[in-house]
């Protein structure tokens, strides 16, 4: 397999050469010139790209650029929406998620997901935590269910605020606790990944700098994949980063490669606010 | 110039607005009115004649004498198999059509004859209730034939309500659980059923509410006979209030029609109980969940 990613050639954009730093390790996440239709509009167009395992990578670009769209295709989470289709191929630790026999319910428990608006189930916090590991049958016994839901709290930094009211609605709690309910929620099932699409967006800068810490904490155990609107975020929380332009991928570099000396003029334009 | 052409169109504005106010709570007036006037005209005629001997009597042919238990007896039984019946097929059809079906051309011209077979005149299910449990079935003229009957009269009016219960229930939801490695039942039985259910319930016993009330479909099927016991199984034979009223309204001494209006009172208290009762699950329901 060739060590090379291939970067779409932009009308006006010139390919480039591969940054070593991006391919120096085997990647977690493999897409090869993947397409993505919503009916018959082409949503993303040839996306190829090597995500590394236990680093964060940030997807940025203008609204409708597909970059939401493209991580929700790494957990198929697309499948639900009617009358779409995937072409092309995206191999997480080698295989083929859109292959035959793939088994799609186990592919969401290992490749987590953190949503845009905080979706905690109106049901207890406890029990928002536990589903995951219920549906999944991971849990033997009340107690072990008692201790994942315990750790995976702590791992999303909210178990000191919310240990005292476990069996409260989740409802009740504040945006950011429901969006960090939401990340133990997901880590409770133990997944590789873990995508969050906008995961602060909605919060408060008090709220918001929690989650990027938490981010910050999460990527020795886990491979993350950020999307955001917010370019100060994707340089303070990401290691990589990549730019996604009118369902294409521009350019995909080390961080502060890409916000210092970025290596098309369209990335440089969009970095320093010019568009978008 | 331009203020006073502004303050002048602000006050016209004003007073359509308050004209619309005034001609909607009219609007509302003559609807409360007249019901208020059709329960008062009943309880005029036939509140004297309520009582307990009324409620637990058995028909008779002195009306002084007679009483309601058989009927009474007979509607709540017939509508509790009816519910039996057409709740869990109607709740299941309406999961496979919202969650399974798709939007696929055949589930569309599903949905089509679902709306329309809700505005399928009763009479009509009467007929096909006579042909086919009471004939066909051999099911005679019994309480499960008229459950049957009445089933086949609110399952679409369920399936409805059902779908628009589950369609209220937000995607985020849906994906939260899917994105956690539930399969589609998991979801569908842990997560979005639970937050339709009030939904469902009150359409249910609304759909159940209306019916307790039907007269037709179950005089077609033959249910208007002189029945002078409380019904004691499935297969006996039975009547039901409407029927009752309708039975007595067609005697002509004065006497029957008191005892019409005060079996109306009765079939009023039951679907009053009802739709409390429908009420009261559903923000038992919606509290638990907020």
């Amino acid at each position: 397999m060739s060590n090379s990613p291939r970067v779409p050639s932009l009308a006006g954009v010139a390919a480039r050469a591969p940054q070593p730093a991006v391919v120096d390790r085997p990647a977690k996440i493999e897409a090869e010139r993947l397409n993505f239709y919503y009916g018959g509009t082409r949503a993303l167009q040839d996306i190829s790209v090597r995500i590394q395992p236990n680093v964060v990578t940030a997807f940025i670009g203008p609204s409708g650029c597909g970059k939401s769209t493209f991580l929700r295709t790494l957990n198929r989470m697309n499948d639900i929406i009617p009358l779409t289709r995937a072409e092309g191929r995206v191999l997480i630790d080698g295989t083929d998620i859109y292959g035959p026999g793939i088994d799609v319910v186990a592919l969401r428990q290992r490749v987590g997901m953190v949503f845009q608006k905080s979706n905690p189930f109106p049901k207890s916090i406890f029990d928002n935590v536990a589903y995951g590991l219920r549906v999944n049958g991971m849990a033997g016994s009340r107690s072990e269910l008692e201790d994942r839901v315990e750790q995976s709290l702590q791992h999303a930094a909210l178990w000191e605020e919310v240990k005292d009211r476990l069996h409260d609605s989740a409802l009740a709690m504040s945006g950011g606790q429901q969006q960090r309910l939401c990340i133990a929620r997901a880590l409770a099932v133990r997944p590789d990944i873990l995508l969050m699409d906008e995961p602060a967006s909605a919060l408060d800068p008090i709220a918001t700098q929690r989650i990027e810490e938490l981010i910050y904490n999460l990527k020795h155990t886990y491979t993350i994949v950020i999307v955001t609107h917010n370019m100060q975020q994707a340089a303070r929380v990401s290691d990589y980063t990549a730019f996604f332009w009118l369902g294409r991928l521009v350019e995909y570099d080390r961080t502060d490669k890409i916000f210092t000396n970025p290596g098309e003029k369209l990335t440089e334009d969009y970095v320093t606010g010019r568009f978008g | 110039m331009t203020e006073t052409a502004t303050n002048a169109t602000s006050a016209r504005r004003q007073l359509m607005d308050l004209g619309f106010q005034v001609l909607a709570l009219l609007v509302l007036c003559v609807a409360l009115v007249s019901l208020g006037a059709l329960i008062a005209d009943i309880w005029s005629d036939g509140g004297s004649r309520l009582s307990w001997n009324f409620l637990t009597g058995f028909p008779s042919r002195r009306a002084e004498n007679a009483g309601v238990w058989h009927a009474l007896t007979g509607s709540v039984f017939v509508i509790l198999v009816t519910a039996v019946l057409a709740v869990p097929v109607g709740v299941a059809a309406a999961i496979y059509l919202e969650e399974y079906g798709g939007r696929s051309v055949a589930a569309r011209i599903i949905e089509m004859n679902i709306t329309n077979l809700a505005a399928v005149p009763s009479i009509i299910y009467g007929l096909l209730g006579l042909g086919l449990f009471v004939r066909m079935l051999a099911m005679g003229r019994s309480v499960l034939a008229g459950a049957s009957t009445l089933a086949l009269l609110v399952l679409p009016v369920i399936i409805l309500s059902t779908r628009e219960a589950l369609r209220a229930v937000p995607p985020s939801i849906r994906e939260g659980s899917y994105a956690l490695g539930a399969t589609k039942w998991q979801t569908v039985w842990y997560q979005v059923l639970p937050v339709a259910l009030p939904g469902i319930l009150t359409g249910t016993i609304l759909a159940l509410s209306r019916a307790i009330g039907e007269t037709a479909p179950l005089i077609t099927i033959g249910a208007l006979t002189f029945v002078a016991f409380a019904p004691d199984s499935i297969w006996s034979p039975f009547t039901v209030l409407p029927i009752q009223i309708f039975n007595w309204v067609s005697r002509p001494q004065a006497e029957f029609q008191v005892n019409a209006a005060a079996a109306i009172l009765v079939l009023l208290a039951l679907l009053l109980t009802m739709n409390a009762a429908a009420i009261w699950l559903r923000d038992r329901y919606q509290k638990k969940l907020g």
